[in-house]
């Protein structure tokens, strides 16, 4: 490597893609560095998909710049293809073929001598928990053995940069952590990886910067938690045992006059005491006045926000979810 | 697509096009031509023709119309038709018609066994595996090479069973051993540039069904417009005029000649032979290069 140590993996300048009048992707800028994981977060036909398979030569922009690994996306997108491994809901294994053979297969097409495509579709396929279903056909893997493939096929050429198109988009919690815990494990390995989500907490899990888009523009970019103080924190969650007391509880957490806890609000239908809360004193405080208090709670939990509430706190106004249109374009051509 | 004002040139060009010996890729050293080799290529065919293989394996029901068409096809129409066509309605006439029939479906075959290739590309594309293989470095006509050869080894397997239920209900070729293989070679031709055309309708159509149906309606008029059922004598003229130049005529035709030694056969021979040509000249860089530009 004759290159300078702290090059940007990824370059995007201004990056257009129309798909007649929908501006899918309109004027990007983008830069990941080497050994980071970028988070690209944007609801339905933000333009994330768009975006990735500009970056991955299987569409061509329409304006602007990207280049990966130092190869342009349209002047040489061969050496290009070479540099990155694809993973996400558009590029996908052979349903037909048993896990085995589609690794042995893509590291065949990666030009791997057949001694050593094997030996890597083994060492990916024990890598990755799926030795047992090495000979099962695709089809018959769950979900999550599903993905933990598709992360295995991507990861048979060693790619410099690693795109991750919604990874867990329609997975259920515990396949997903499953597939974070592997992703964590690729990271941890100090790949370059562009990860697309719709999930504020995934970005969170997995991404060190983000960058937030909405109808293909960029609304808002910087580390996590700089985005997340944005934000405004997290909301606590508070299931009396007694539903009768939800406004009792309420009450007591408004009277206490706790540091900077405000807004505390019942829910009568879920049962629901919640509270926004943006440290993790306060969190403590709020818990510990309950205990105080003598209040019976069956259950506790604190999660993010939401990409809505997310969207609502960076651009004040409501995420727009478009339909899937412009990201299936691709069927229409 | 979309009415792109690129801003690169050369950007749509083809892998063998684009000029990458001008510009070595910068911080890569050695392993970073873009430029796909001979070998490589072949390499890689191997590995698509491998996976469209094991894709048969799995799902062995793929292969039905493969094995069973040929046989369907030669008992209906032997026993329904291969009576009353003769004229005389005896089993002589019967005889006849299989010595007339079984050449001609050779090209059938051909072309049915081709019209289910614009499904499976249009599955690949449907569920992502395509994008896997067009964002790697291969080139992309690979893909569609490695497809073709196992369609035409599908097809050799149809015209191996036709011409075993043929020999089983009574057909004799006369020692006519080489000619038979030049029939084959012939109907492999043709199929392989019919191949192109369902490339095309599969990379054009948006679902399979609809390549399907489309398939169906060139099929069908194609087949029975020519001489492949019967003798193209008593048609009307201006059926007769689309039947002349129908390709699966002269397909049939040459078949005849070639395994019957009766007849023409240096004419329907030339005639197939610049058809196959014309039809891959015609319609393989245009599926190529549709393959290549697809989003």
């Amino acid at each position: 490597m004759t290159r300078e140590k702290t090059t940007n993996a990824v370059e995007v300048r201004g990056l257009v893609k129309h798909f007649g009048e929908t501006k899918a992707v309109d004027g990007i800028d983008l830069d990941v560095r080497e050994g980071t994981v970028m988070g690209v977060l944007g609801p339905n036909g933000a333009g994330k998909t768009t975006l990735v398979r500009m970056l991955s030569t299987l569409l061509q922009p329409d304006g602007g710049t990207a280049k990966v690994a130092g190869f342009d996306v349209v002047r040489q997108p061969r050496e290009l293809r070479r540099t990155i491994g694809l993973t996400g809901q558009y590029a996908s294994v052979d349903e037909k073929l048993a896990g085995w053979e589609n690794l042995y297969m893509i590291g065949r097409l990666l030009d791997l001598s057949r001694t050593d495509a094997r030996k890597r579709a083994d060492e990916l396929l024990e890598r990755f928990s799926l030795t047992e279903a090495a000979r099962r056909p695709v089809m018959k893997y769950s979900g999550g053995m599903r993905r933990r493939l598709d992360l295995a096929a991507s990861m048979i050429g060693r790619p410099k940069v690693l795109y991750l198109d919604e990874p867990t988009t329609g997975l259920d919690p515990r396949t997903r952590n499953e597939v974070w815990d592997e992703v964590k494990n690729i990271v941890a390995d100090g790949n370059t990886v562009l990860l697309t989500t719709q999930y504020m907490e995934e970005a969170e899990q997995l991404a060190g910067e983000l960058t937030v888009i909405d109808r293909g523009r960029i609304i808002a970019e910087g580390r996590v938690p700089e985005l997340k103080a944005k934000v405004g924190g997290r909301t606590l969650e508070i299931r009396p045992a007694d539903p009768g007391e939800l406004t009792r509880m309420v009450g007591a957490i408004a009277q206490a006059g706790l540091d900077g806890v405000a807004g505390a609000a019942a829910d009568e239908e879920s049962g629901i005491v919640s509270v926004p809360i943006v440290s993790d004193e306060q969190l403590t405080a709020v818990v510990a006045l309950l205990g105080e208090r003598g209040f019976a709670i069956s259950d506790i939990a604190t999660h993010l926000p939401s990409l809505d509430e997310v969207f609502l706190a960076l651009t004040g106004q409501k995420a727009t979810h478009q339909d899937d249109e412009n990201e299936h374009e691709e069927v229409a051509a | 697509m979309s009415t792109a004002t690129v801003k690169a040139p050369g950007s749509e060009k083809a892998p063998s096009g684009s000029a990458p010996g001008t510009s070595p890729a910068p911080g890569k050293p050695g392993t970073a031509e873009g430029r796909i080799g001979l070998r490589a290529n072949l390499r890689h065919i191997g590995a698509l023709v491998r996976r469209n293989a094991l894709q048969i394996k799995q799902d062995p029901e793929s292969m039905m119309d493969a094995l069973l068409m040929p046989i369907i096809f030669t008992l209906l129409f032997v026993y329904v038709f291969g009576g009353a066509i003769g004229g005389d309605g005896g089993s002589g006439s019967r005889d006849q018609y299989i010595q007339y029939l079984i050449p001609g479906m050779m090209g059938m075959m051909g072309m049915s066994i081709a019209m289910a290739v614009g499904t499976g590309i249009n599955e690949d594309f449907r569920k992502g595996v395509m994008d896997r293989f067009r964002a790697m470095p291969i080139a992309r006509s690979s893909v569609l090479i490695a497809k073709s050869v196992v369609e035409i080894g599908r097809m050799l397997v149809a015209v191996t069973v036709l011409l075993t239920v043929g020999f089983l209900v009574g057909f004799e070729i006369d020692g006519h051993w080489l000619g038979m293989l030049a029939a084959i070679g012939l109907t492999a031709l043709f199929g392989a540039s019919l191949l192109w055309i369902f490339i095309l309708l599969g990379l054009t159509m948006n679902t399979a069904q609809a390549v399907q149906g489309v398939s169906f309606l060139v099929l069908m008029p194609l087949q029975f417009g020519s001489s492949v059922f019967v003798p193209t004598g008593t048609m009307p003229g201006w059926l007769k005029a689309f039947t002349d130049v129908n390709p699966l005529t002269h397909l049939a035709d040459a078949a005849r000649g070639l395994m019957l030694g009766q007849g023409e056969v240096a004419n329907p021979v030339m005639w197939t032979v610049i058809w196959s040509v014309g039809l891959t000249l015609l319609t393989a860089p245009i599926a190529i290069a549709k393959f290549r530009k697809k989003t």
